[in-house]
């Protein structure tokens, strides 16, 4: 066993073993080519194409002199393309290029075994870009063909069949599979993610944004990126009712619609609500902001949530994995009955000037309509009466953009209509604010529950009305009623611009897309959300009430403990023979390494005393006398030397 | 460390006053000698090798006849012919160069295949047989063959069956700055041969080499010499391991190599010092492994002692 252990760096594989792990670093390359830059592809294929030919061309490897010059431009490169060596990007294009370079100085089954582990390592960092399902088959096939290629390396003579190799290679991960099973079962889960994700693993990540300029959600809504889905506990609500509430803005600087500090400190708002509650869960795909998405309007607070004074529900940080939460919420409420002086004063905030058009508007309802309700009618009026169109490419807007959208192009997405109603509100002495989320989604008959996506992103306003309280008002369905009713699809006539699956035409693409997400429903749901929680669920469904989760973790502790103990102690034994003898002597070996000796595995007793002797003049005696000894035992007939004696001079060395 | 055998380091002095500076290559050879086995020195001409054996003979107090290898030497100039005298009317006997105590076959690859053989033969069976009657060579018999370089020309290399024959073979190499001033100072070479004294006699080199076969071997080193055997047949570096009759040419030399110095029992060192040059003509390196290393001393570095 040491014999084959030390030996294995000095194997030269095979030349089919070598072009069978080059295909499989195909595949892992593969996994990754489509989010490394092109450069690095470019010289990935070159390198392995010049690996190709040295294994058929028999060419020499390239040297030193190549090779340093290659790292270090690639190194560069990265640096450049990436400002820096750190993060997912980067490291994940360094590693590549490390396998890459790795491979055209590789020559003995050692390199290689290094290669196929780092290998195995960058095929597992591709769930960094992405957990799907199409994600996870993909992985498989680099991992059957290093596997494969790990049991070419290991075979010893040059007899070699590739379809056994494979059949082998198959034949292990199979059985892994039950191991692999339990083990994501059984395993106890962590409440968070194992380690930190580097941090530009987010930076794609697309949602609502904490502030809302005209153009923000029309651009949002081309993505036919999920947002999350949805399954309800009982019949869904209307389509005109699903409005889910994300942040809210209270705060207008002539530009943009923001939420301001302040808001947080208001009071917060009461909320009493009538009817039945509407049951539902939500998987909530991660957006790098904090806000839960909920029905409005939410009346118990999803668990591990927090809920602002103006009813924004908020992680505790931003969604980074996707989460699954249970949401309760009644479509029939009062919210905020009373507004306190405070509330009021920031909810009528305008900018000191600009739009002096829409204020002179809304000072002329303020003087001629009797109530507020009158004014929130007028208002919706305009939007109806006049030509006003639902787009999506709006033209841009001069600096007073309100005047310029109401009474110039009137060309708007929702958060154009909006914007410029609760500017109106405000300039007329209604308290008004902007609430943005999404609005719609699409049933899924084959998993029964809702997808939303960015495309079905919407704005829409609140006003408060004196006994009412809050009233949700959306402008956007006095101009175009079918967009609330029937989703975005049919309120848009340029469909071309938008996502092909929020579209409602190839009905048999959007049916296979709906069962493709039904699956990829499964899998987020029973896969990737398979948490701390559901873990507990699924436990003491299978073993009863109180299934004690420590116990479970302490059985963890002590098998992996005991699994660990006997690997070891496999690969120890022929290390550390039982023989009293060479115990005694390792002894004296480990007394030698401190002084900075260490017996190479090929060097012989003698050989090494003689070499000690000269490092250690002063014990050399000792060394002498020690080593003569222990050959005589090991070596020798047996005799009168005795372990006894040898372990006297070793205790006194 | 343990001293040199008394008379193993007498015969050593001995031949390195006429070999200066090759002490390691004349322990080597008479280990192979104390082994009771055959030398191949392979080198480049002029490098020393017939003063060598030369010496050796002379310091072993043995007879010593050499033959210079030609492509035209036939068998019988090698183990004798019969021929017919015309006084006895019968044929007698002329015994070859080959009945002597040490034969030095020089420069063995120039001959033919067929002159090659017929002294492998011999080196084998100890004895030559010619038209039905087998005559036994003396004892101790041992040949020392010299080789060029198998590139150089006019030579028939020996098959790898025929060096298996031989138990070990080394190169003497230049000789160090130090030897050769001394060499060319007239100090040692080939003229003072003549003036070297026998060590020992045939009787008791016998004696010493039966000796070599008590030199006892424990488990732990059998291990490790199999373990060396193993990876020499499971490693793809050679085209083949090394066989069962090198095993055994590798344990007699180191058993040699112990009792030189002094010892009863064989230790690794003893097997590292004496592999080189027992399995250095066995192993070919395999096709795409060519290397200018030395395949024995590779094979050593490639194992670890148990």
């Amino acid at each position: 066993m040491s014999v084959t252990r030390h030996a294995l760096r000095n194997f030269t594989p095979q030349r089919h073993d070598v072009i069978w792990l080059l295909l499989s670093l195909l595949a892992v390359w593969g996994l990754h080519i489509a989010h490394l830059p092109l450069w690095i592809n470019g010289l990935m294929a070159l390198i392995f194409g010049w690996r190709w030919l040295i294994e058929s061309r028999s060419w020499s490897l390239p040297r030193m002199p190549v090779l340093l010059p290659l790292t270090l431009l690639g190194i560069a490169g990265i640096v450049a393309s990436f400002d820096g060596l750190f993060g997912r990007d980067a490291s994940v294009a360094l590693l590549t290029l490390m396998l890459g370079l790795k491979l055209l100085e590789s020559r003995t089954s050692r390199d290689f075994m290094l290669v196929i582990f780092i290998a195995y390592f960058l095929t597992v960092n591709a769930f960094l870009f992405g957990q799907s399902m199409l994600v996870a088959a993909g992985m498989l096939i680099p991992v059957t063909g290093l596997t494969a290629a790990l049991i070419g390396l290991q075979k010893p003579q040059a007899a070699s069949d590739q379809g056994l190799q494979l059949r082998l290679a198959l034949t292990l991960l199979g059985q892994a599979i039950p191991l692999m099973l339990v083990l994501f079962v059984l395993f106890p889960r962590l409440p968070g993610p194992l380690w930190g994700v580097p941090k530009d693993s987010y930076k794609s990540m697309t949602g609502l944004s904490d502030r809302m300029r005209p153009g923000d959600i029309s651009e949002l809504s081309l993505s036919g990126a999920t947002a999350f889905r949805v399954s309800f506990a009982g019949a869904p609500p209307m389509p005109s009712q699903l409005y889910w509430r994300g942040p809210v803005f209270g705060y207008f600087d002539g530009r943009e619609w923001r939420a301001d500090a302040r808001a947080a400190y208001l009071p917060r708002e009461s909320l009493s609500v009538r009817g039945e509650p509407v049951r539902y869960s939500v998987t909530l795909e991660p957006h790098n902001q904090p806000w839960m998405l909920v029905l409005d309007m939410p009346s118990q607070l999803p668990e591990g949530a927090l809920a602002s004074p103006d009813l924004q529900i908020l992680a505790r940080e931003p969604v980074r994995t996707r989460i699954r939460y249970e949401g309760v919420s009644h479509l029939e409420y009062t919210l905020a009955d009373q507004l306190s002086p405070v509330a009021e004063r920031y909810l009528l905030q305008l900018p000191q000037q600009g739009n002096p058009k829409a204020r002179t508007l809304a000072e002329q309802w303020r003087a001629q309509l009797p109530d507020h309700q009158a004014i929130v009618e007028a208002a919706l009026r305009i939007f109806r009466q006049q030509d006003f169109y639902y787009t999506l490419t709006p033209p841009p807007l001069g600096a007073n953009s309100i005047d310029d959208f109401l009474f110039n192009s009137r060309r708007g997405f929702c958060e154009h209509y909006a914007g410029s109603f609760a500017f109106l509100m405000r300039a007329a002495g209604i308290p008004a604010r902007v609430v943005t989320g999404y609005q719609g989604g699409e049933l899924n008959p084959v998993g029964e529950y809702m997808i939303v996506r960015q495309s079905d992103a919407h704005a829409w306003t609140e006003v408060w009305l004196p006994h009412r309280g809050w009233v949700r008002v959306d402008p956007t369905a006095a101009v175009s009623p079918s967009r609330i009713e029937a989703g975005i699809a049919s309120a848009i006539s340029e469909t071309a611009s938008l996502p092909l699956l929020a579209r409602r035409d190839y009905p048999m693409l959007r049916k296979l897309y709906l069962n493709w997400d039904a699956i990829n429903n499964g899998w987020n749901q029973w896969v990737l959300g398979y948490n701390q929680q559901k873990q507990a669920e699924l436990l003491s469904r299978i073993f009863g009430a109180s299934f004690p989760l420590s116990l479970l973790t302490a059985l963890f502790i002590a098998v992996t403990a005991l699994a660990l103990g006997l690997i070891s102690w496999v690969l120890l034994r022929d290390k550390t023979t039982r023989d009293p003898l060479q115990q005694v002597y390792t002894r004296f070996l480990r007394k030698m390494a401190r002084a900075g000796l260490q017996q190479a595995p090929e060097e012989g007793a003698q050989d090494f005393s003689r070499r000690a002797q000269q490092q250690l003049p002063m014990q050399a005696a000792k060394i002498a006398a020690i080593t003569a000894l222990y050959l005589q035992l090991r070596y020798g007939r047996p005799s009168a030397a005795s372990l006894q004696m040898l372990k006297r001079q070793i205790r006194n060395l | 460390m343990s001293s040199l055998h008394p008379v193993a380091a007498q015969i050593i002095h001995a031949t390195s006053s006429i070999i200066l500076g090759k002490e390691q290559q004349i322990k080597l050879a008479l280990a192979c000698i104390l082994a009771r086995g055959h030398l191949l020195i392979e080198d480049l001409p002029g490098m020393g090798k017939t003063t060598l054996s030369h010496t050796l003979a002379q310091v072993l107090g043995l007879q010593f006849n050499r033959v210079q290898f030609t492509s035209d030497l036939l068998p019988g100039d090698v183990l004798g012919i019969s021929v017919y005298d015309r006084n006895i009317g019968a044929f007698t006997f002329h015994p070859g160069p080959v009945f002597t105590h040490v034969l030095l076959a020089d420069e063995i690859n120039r001959a033919t295949p067929k002159t090659q053989s017929a002294l492998l033969e011999v080196m084998e069976e100890g004895q030559v047989t010619l038209e039905g009657e087998t005559r036994p060579l003396p004892t101790p018999f041992f040949v020392i063959a010299t080789q060029n370089p198998t590139h150089h020309i006019g030579t028939f290399p020996l098959p790898e069956s025929q060096l298996d024959r031989f138990l070990m073979r080394i190169r003497l190499g230049y000789p160090d700055p130090q030897s050769e001033r001394a060499l060319l100072q007239n100090n040692g070479g080939r003229a003072h041969v003549g003036e070297v004294e026998a060590c020992i006699s045939a009787v008791e080199l016998m004696a010493l080499q039966a000796e070599v076969d008590h030199v006892h071997l424990s488990d732990a080193l059998l291990d490790y010499l199999q373990a060396l055997l193993q990876y020499s047949r499971q490693a793809v570096d050679y085209t083949a391991g090394l066989s069962p009759r090198a095993g055994l040419a590798l344990r007699q030399c180191a058993q040699a190599w112990a009792l030189m110095h002094n010892r009863d029992f064989v230790i690794p060192e003893d097997i590292q010092a004496v592999l080189p040059g027992v399995a250095g003509h066995r192993l070919q390196w395999a096709v795409g492994m060519e290397s200018h290393a030395d395949s024995g001393l590779h094979l050593l570095n490639a194992v670890a002692i148990p």
